[in-house]
């Protein structure tokens, strides 16, 4: 390495290291979030939701955004009294947009998860998951151990399906997408043998498209599908379990179901997926 | 024969749609390749002199820019100015000042190599005719620069309007997004959507390269 080559490399290094610094420091003083009052004020909430993520959040032909996280954004937006403001987010930066406040709230079929409590705020759940993987009729993989060392299962990163694998079955090779139509295009073309994620939407998936079977329906821990929002924002966190509770009366989120997911997955799954006032209220 | 899955594209609002999330990269890509002509200009012009501070400065700024994968610098303008300063770019002004940061660095790395290829004698003759410095660059140097710029400049520009494909990533809904919101709203009643919807935005980013690339096949053919 030439002697301006290293010069060049310890700048820059202490550049970025300079530049960190001033990060960490700038997010410990004051609030990124927006209170519940200031919310109010301003007539306007930002809720981050999936754009291509049919049936939970998608935009339908009109540009108009749809799905099951939809119909629970505007309900908020409804009674909060404000307009909802939708925000077109990745599973990959859905905690960095609560981080930041630039959301107010996350409803992108966000999984509840110990990692990511430690980051963001979960309110009460409203459905239940778990994961599951779907194969060709083909090859069907029902059982983990059934993928060779060739083989490879497709992931959408920042997903808690990429999380199991990789901490449970790092034997498996994976192929990460970042979007979920690059992922569904991917399986479809046949580049791998598997696609694991939430079951919700293999399910879906399986029974969108002919040849696809859900070999494997139910793979780790139950969990479940909860808003989230940027840690520390107690007023809004609060608002939305007190709202969540409420909707219970009228079972809302039923009602929602029956709206938006009834096409994909028939009336057999509502019990099963559906979640009212956050599971306390059966 | 099986359907390209092109009709998508004509229910309700899809193709407009698709043309506003056109006109979303081409703006931005329009003003960040603005920017970066005129600043990456200048700061070449300065870079070529032989200014020791100047040049480590600018040094660093493209080493870090030429580093630094396209996408994590949109996250950093993005998310990092909020948690650092708590600025709330929007994704579409977080996308410009990415672009116009990385345009900006290669464009004066490219205006330098260019100014420096023109041969010293060029310098030495136009002040033997006695013309200031400056008049020296406005009627010798940059003439001569500029042309050779232009097919180095033109591959920069396509390549600005192809990566808007990353902004996205920030919550940017451009053509990419829109195509991949269509698909999966179609999946059901449309299977194979995705090669006939891809295939229109190959198209799409086709139309919107090429001109540029007559232009630049013209241009050069004038002032070769």
């Amino acid at each position: 390495m030439k002697k301006a080559t290293i010069k060049v490399t310890a700048i820059l290094v202490l550049l970025v290291l300079a530049l960190a610094s001033l990060a960490s420091a700038g997010a410990e003083g004051g609030k990124v979030y927006r209170t519940l009052d200031e919310i109010k004020e301003s007539g306007k909430i930002n809720i981050g939701v999936f754009s291509d993520k049919n049936p939970f959040g998608y935009v339908d032909e009109n540009g108009e955004y749809q799905g099951y996280d939809v119909y629970f954004a505007r309900r908020i937006g409804k009674d909060l009294g404000v307009e909802v403001n939708f925000v077109s987010t990745e599973a990959a930066n859905r905690v960095e947009y609560l981080e930041t406040g630039k959301v107010d709230i996350i409803l992108a079929n966000f999984t509840v998860t110990a990692e990511r409590a430690e980051k963001v705020d979960f309110a009460l759940p409203y459905m239940n998951v778990a994961l599951g993987v779907v194969s060709p009729k083909s090859r069907v993989i029902r059982d983990l151990s059934e993928i060779g060392a060739e083989d490879q299962v497709i992931v959408i990163s920042g997903t808690t399906a990429e999380d199991y694998l990789i901490k449970n079955n790092p034997e498996i090779q994976l192929q990460k997408y970042d979007t979920y139509a690059n992922a569904k295009t991917a399986l479809e073309n046949g580049s791998a043998v598997a696609w694991a994620n939430d079951n919700t939407e293999v399910i879906a998936f399986a029974l969108e498209n002919e040849g696809y079977e859900v070999g494997i329906p139910s793979l780790g821990s139950q969990d479940t599908i909860a808003p989230a929002v940027s840690k520390g924002n107690e007023t809004l966190l609060a608002w939305i379990n007190e709202e969540i509770i409420a909707l219970a009366e009228e079972k809302f989120f039923h009602a929602d179901y029956e709206a938006t997911l009834v096409d994909t997955y028939g009336l057999d799954y509502e019990e099963s997926l559906v979640l009212e006032g956050g599971g306390q209220a059966k | 024969m099986q359907s390209l899955g092109v009709e998508v594209l004509f229910k309700g609002k899809n193709f407009a749609r698709l043309m506003g999330g056109m006109w979303t990269a081409l703006k931005i890509s329009l003003v960040s390749i603005a920017i970066s002509m005129v600043l990456g200009l200048l700061l070449g012009m300065l870079v070529s002199r032989k200014n020791r501070v100047l040049r480590g400065v600018m040094r660093c700024y493209l080493e870090f820019i030429h580093i630094m994968p396209q996408m994590v610098l949109l996250f950093l303008v993005f998310f990092g100015t909020s948690k650092a300063f708590g600025w709330n770019l929007s994704g579409e002004l977080s996308s410009v000042i990415v672009f116009s940061l990385w345009g900006t660095a290669e464009m004066s790395d490219l205006v330098r190599g260019a100014v420096t290829s023109v041969p010293k004698i060029q310098y030495e003759s136009a002040m033997a005719l006695g013309m200031t410095p400056a008049q020296v660059n406005r009627y010798v140097i940059l003439p001569q620069a500029v042309r050779r710029l232009i097919p180095q400049s033109i591959n920069l520009i396509t390549r600005m309007i192809k990566t808007t494909s990353l902004v996205l990533m920030v919550g940017v809904v451009e053509i990419l997004k829109v195509a991949q919101q269509i698909i999966e709203a179609n999946r059901k009643a449309s299977p194979n959507a995705a090669f006939g919807v891809y295939l229109t935005v190959f198209l799409l980013y086709f139309l919107l390269c090429w001109p540029v690339s007559l232009l630049a096949k013209h241009l050069e053919k004038r002032w070769g």
